[in-house]
C-alpha cells in the first residue's frame, strides 16, 4: 500500500492502468482502494479472494485488500466450480469477487461473500474521499500476509504460498527505480492475476509509474493489436505466449500484413515461468531486432524474479562462436544484487563452481511458507527450492527444471532439460519433452516426445526417430539417449505454460513396461 | 550540593522524548523541511535527523526552522539513505531541502544498479 500511496503522492495525475485516454489514474486508483479497503472490512472477511480475469478490480482490490490489512488470494477462474469452491472454502470467511456472469459459481458456500465486480467497480467509483482523507492505517511494519497464491498443485492438494508485506516491498524496492518510467511508457500484462508474475507486474509498474494495460485472455492475435493500439513499450510473457507470438509475426511477414516494422513502439519484452525453446528466442530476437529481452528466473515462494539475464547479455549469447558463451541464452542470467544463489548438493553442501546441484536462494523477499505449514527456510534463511541448476564460472544461472522431474536411467541421474535443449535445435523439431517411464532392467527408460514442424512451415524440414536419437548420443551422452521418440501433435501446457510432465507420463505410459520402481 | 545535583538532570529532556525506534515501517516526518521517510531497515534506538534536526513522528507539526546549512543537500522521493555500516536505511517518501543523518554523520543515497523491467 505503501508503493500506491508514493506512486500517488508522486506522480497522481498519469494514468495508472487502461488507455491514455479514460484510464484510471494514480490518484484515482488510489481513492478506489481506499473505498475498496472500508467496503472489505465491513464484511467479517479474513482475506479478499478473486476468481475472475484481468480487469481494473484487480489492482484496486489487491491494494484496498492490503488497505484493510488482509490478504489478497487470486484464484484460477478455469478451474471447475468443485475445486473453486473447495479452495474457497479453506480461506473462508472470505469475500470473493467474481465475473458478473459468473456469481452463481460459488453459490452455496457459507462465510463465503461474493461480490459481483462490475457492481463493485461502480460502487467504488462513486465513493467519496471522506472528510481529512483516508486514514493510513494500514500494515507499515509488513509482518501482515499480502498475498495468498496457490500452487499448481502437481503433487497432491495445492499449498498456499505466503507472501508478507516486507517480501513484496523487498522485491520492489530492490528491482524497480521508484518513477524510472518515462511518462509515454506502458506495459502489457496477460500473465493471468493466479501467477505470481501478474502480482508483481502491478506492484513493479505502479512503483515505476508505468501505465499498465490488461488483456484479460491471451491470444496472439490481440496481444499484438494491443501492443501497436496501446503503444506498449514493456512486456512480459511466459514461453508459450512467446512462441504463438514469433508465430504470429511470421504469419504476418509471410503474407505481407505487417507493414512497417513489427512492433514499433516495443523496447522491453521480459519472458519467463517455464522453460524457453531455444529456436523461439532465437526467432524472437531476429524479428524484434530493437527490442530488449528479458529473462527472468523466479518463483512464487520468492515473490517472483531472484535472477535475470538482461538485454546485452542475449545480444552477447546470441553473437558468440563460443557455445559456452551461447548456451548463456539458455540460462537465467545473474541474481538479482539482493539475492544470493547457492548451489547445494542432497545433503544441503554447496557444491563447487560449475557442477549441478538444487539451487538455493536467500534475500529479503525470499518467503518460503505456506499456509498453516512451518517456514520452508533453513535457519541460515535459505529456500530450497527443488529446482536444479549450476552457475557457471561467469555467474550465469542454469536451470536444469525441478529436482522431482529427473529421470534416474540404471542409477545415473538424467535431467530432462538437457536432453529437450538438444532436441529442440533440429530445425523439424518445434518442442520436445524427455521423461522417465518404468523399466524393470533400468529403473527408468528415457521417453521422447517430440512435437515436429508443419511439413508447409518454413524450415520444410523433416526427421526420423533415429537420426534424433543418434543427434543427442553425439550432442550428450549415449546414457542420455531417448530408448523411444515419440512423435506427437502437441504437448500439454498449463494456460501459464508449464508443462506438465504428469499428464504426459500418463499418455505415454504404454511406452513404459508397466514395472513399478 | 542537592542543588547542584538537580541541575545535573539534564536527562529529564531526554526522559521526556526518548530517541525513537527504528523498526522497520516505522515512519518519520522531518522537523524543518517537507521530507517524509519510512525505516525499511532498523538499528533499534536512534537519532535519526533531517537537516541537523532530530526527525518526528509522522503524525507531528514541524517548527525547527531553516535545515542546517550543512544538512541541506535535500533529499529525493523515491531513493533510499543508508548509514556508512549498512544498518539502517530509510526510504525517502516525500522529498524535502534537508540531508538526512544519523546524528552529526550524513546518510549516504543508495545507488542502484538499474535493472531492466522483468514484469
Amino acid at each position: 500500500m505503501m508503493l500506491l500511496e508514493m506512486a500517488a503522492g508522486g506522480f497522481g495525475d498519469r494514468v495508472a492502468v487502461g488507455s491514455r485516454d479514460g484510464g484510471l489514474t494514480f490518484q484515482q486508483l488510489f481513492d478506489r482502494a481506499g473505498a475498496a479497503a472500508g467496503r472489505f472490512r465491513a464484511g467479517g472477511a479474513e482475506v479478499v479472494a478473486m476468481a475472475d480475469v484481468s480487469s481494473t478490480a484487480l489492482p484496486i482490490s489487491l491494494f484496498g485488500a492490503a488497505w484493510a490489512d488482509l490478504p489478497f488470494v487470486p484464484l484460477n477462474y478455469r478451474l471447475t466450480d468443485s475445486e473453486l469452491s473447495a479452495l474457497a472454502a479453506r480461506i473462508a470467511p472470505a469475500i470473493v469477487v467474481l465475473d458478473p456472469e459468473a456469481t452463481g459459481r460459488l453459490a452455496d458456500l457459507g462465510d463465503v461473500v461474493v461480490l459481483d465486480r462490475q457492481a463493485l467497480l461502480d460502487e467504488l467509483a462513486e465513493a467519496l474521499v471522506p472528510d481529512g482523507g483516508w486514514g493510513t492505517d494500514w500494515d507499515m511494519a509488513g509482518e501482515g500476509t499480502a498475498i495468498l497464491l496457490f500452487t499448481s498443485g502437481t503433487t497432491g492438494e495445492p499449498k498456499a504460498a505466503m507472501l508478507r508485506h516486507r517480501h513484496l516491498v523487498s522485491y520492489v524496492l530492490g528491482s524497480v527505480e521508484f518513477m524510472g518510467a518515462d511518462e509515454d511508457e506502458a506495459a502489457l500484462v496477460s500473465v493471468p492475476p493466479y501467477h505470481v508474475a501478474g502480482m508483481a507486474a502491478l506492484l513493479s509498474n505502479v512503483y515505476a509509474g508505468r501505465r499498465i494495460v490488461q488483456l484479460p485472455t491471451f491470444d496472439a492475435g490481440s496481444w499484438v493489436d494491443l501492443v501497436r493500439t496501446e503503444e506498449v513499450t514493456s512486456a512480459m510473457v511466459v514461453p508459450t505466449m512467446l512462441t504463438r507470438i514469433v508465430e504470429h509475426l511470421d504469419a504476418e511477414l509471410a503474407n505481407g500484413s505487417s507493414g512497417n516494422g513489427a512492433l514499433p513502439t516495443l523496447r522491453s519484452l521480459a519472458y519467463g515461468g517455464g522453460k524457453m525453446p531455444r529456436p523461439t528466442i532465437e526467432r524472437a530476437l531476429q524479428l524484434l531486432p530493437e527490442v530488449a529481452f528479458v529473462n527472468a528466473y523466479g518463483l512464487t515462494e520468492t515473490s517472483s524474479t531472484v535472477a535475470l539475464l538482461g538485454p546485452q547479455e542475449h545480444r552477447d549469447a546470441l553473437a558468440s562462436d563460443d557455445e559456452a558463451v551461447r548456451a548463456r541464452l539458455g540460462s537465467a542470467g545473474r541474481p538479482l544484487p539482493a539475492i544470493e544463489v547457492s548451489i547445494r548438493d542432497e545433503d544441503g553442501t554447496e557444491v563447487a563452481l560449475g557442477l549441478p546441484g538444487e539451487i538455493w536462494v536467500r534475500g529479503e523477499q525470499v518467503s518460503g511458507e505456506y499456509r498453516g505449514q512451518a517456514p520452508r527456510l533453513t535457519a541460515e534463511g535459505w529456500f530450497p527450492t527443488r529446482d536444479g541448476g549450476r552457475l557457471d564460472e561467469a555467474g550465469f544461472l542454469h536451470v536444469t527444471g525441478r529436482i522431482d522431474d529427473v529421470i534416474v536411467k540404471g542409477g545415473q541421474n538424467v535431467s530432462p532439460g538437457e536432453i529437450e535443449a538438444v532436441l529442440v535445435e533440429h530445425p523439424a523439431v518445434v518442442d520436445a519433452a524427455a521423461i522417465g517411464l518404468p523399466d524393470r532392467q533400468w529403473g527408468e527408460r528415457i521417453v521422447a516426445a517430440v512435437v515436429l514442424a508443419d511439413a508447409d512451415s518454413t524450415s520444410g524440414a523433416s526427421v526420423t526417430a533415429e537420426e534424433l536419437q543418434e543427434l543427442v548420443r553425439s550432442e550428450l551422452r549415449s546414457n542420455r539417449t531417448p530408448d523411444h521418440v515419440e512423435f506427437v501433435a502437441a504437448l500439454p501446457y498449463n494456460d501459464t505454460g508449464k508443462l506438465l510432465r504428469r499428464v504426459l507420463r500418463t499418455e505415454l505410459a504404454h511406452f513404459g513396461d508397466g514395472s513399478t520402481e | 550540593m542537592v542543588g547542584d545535583a538537580l541541575e545535573r538532570w539534564p536527562d529529564d529532556h531526554a526522559q521526556e522524548s526518548p530517541m525513537p525506534d527504528m523498526k522497520p515501517g516505522s515512519r518519520f516526518t522531518s522537523n524543518v523541511c517537507t521530507t517524509e521517510v519510512i525505516v525499511v531497515r532498523g538499528v533499534g534506538e536512534a537519532d535519526l535527523r533531517c537537516g541537523g534536526s532530530s526527525m518526528l513522528s509522522a503524525d507531528s507539526i514541524p517548527d525547527g526552522g531553516p535545515p542546517d546549512p550543512d544538512a541541506a543537500a535535500g533529499t529525493l522521493m523515491g531513493k533510499r539513505y543508508v548509514d556508512a555500516d549498512d544498518t539502517l536505511e530509510v526510504l525517502c517518501t516525500k522529498p524535502g531541502d534537508g540531508s538526512l543523518g544519523l546524528g552529526d554523520v550524513l546518510l549516504d543515497l543508495k545507488e542502484a544498479k538499474p535493472l531492466p523491467a522483468s514484469d
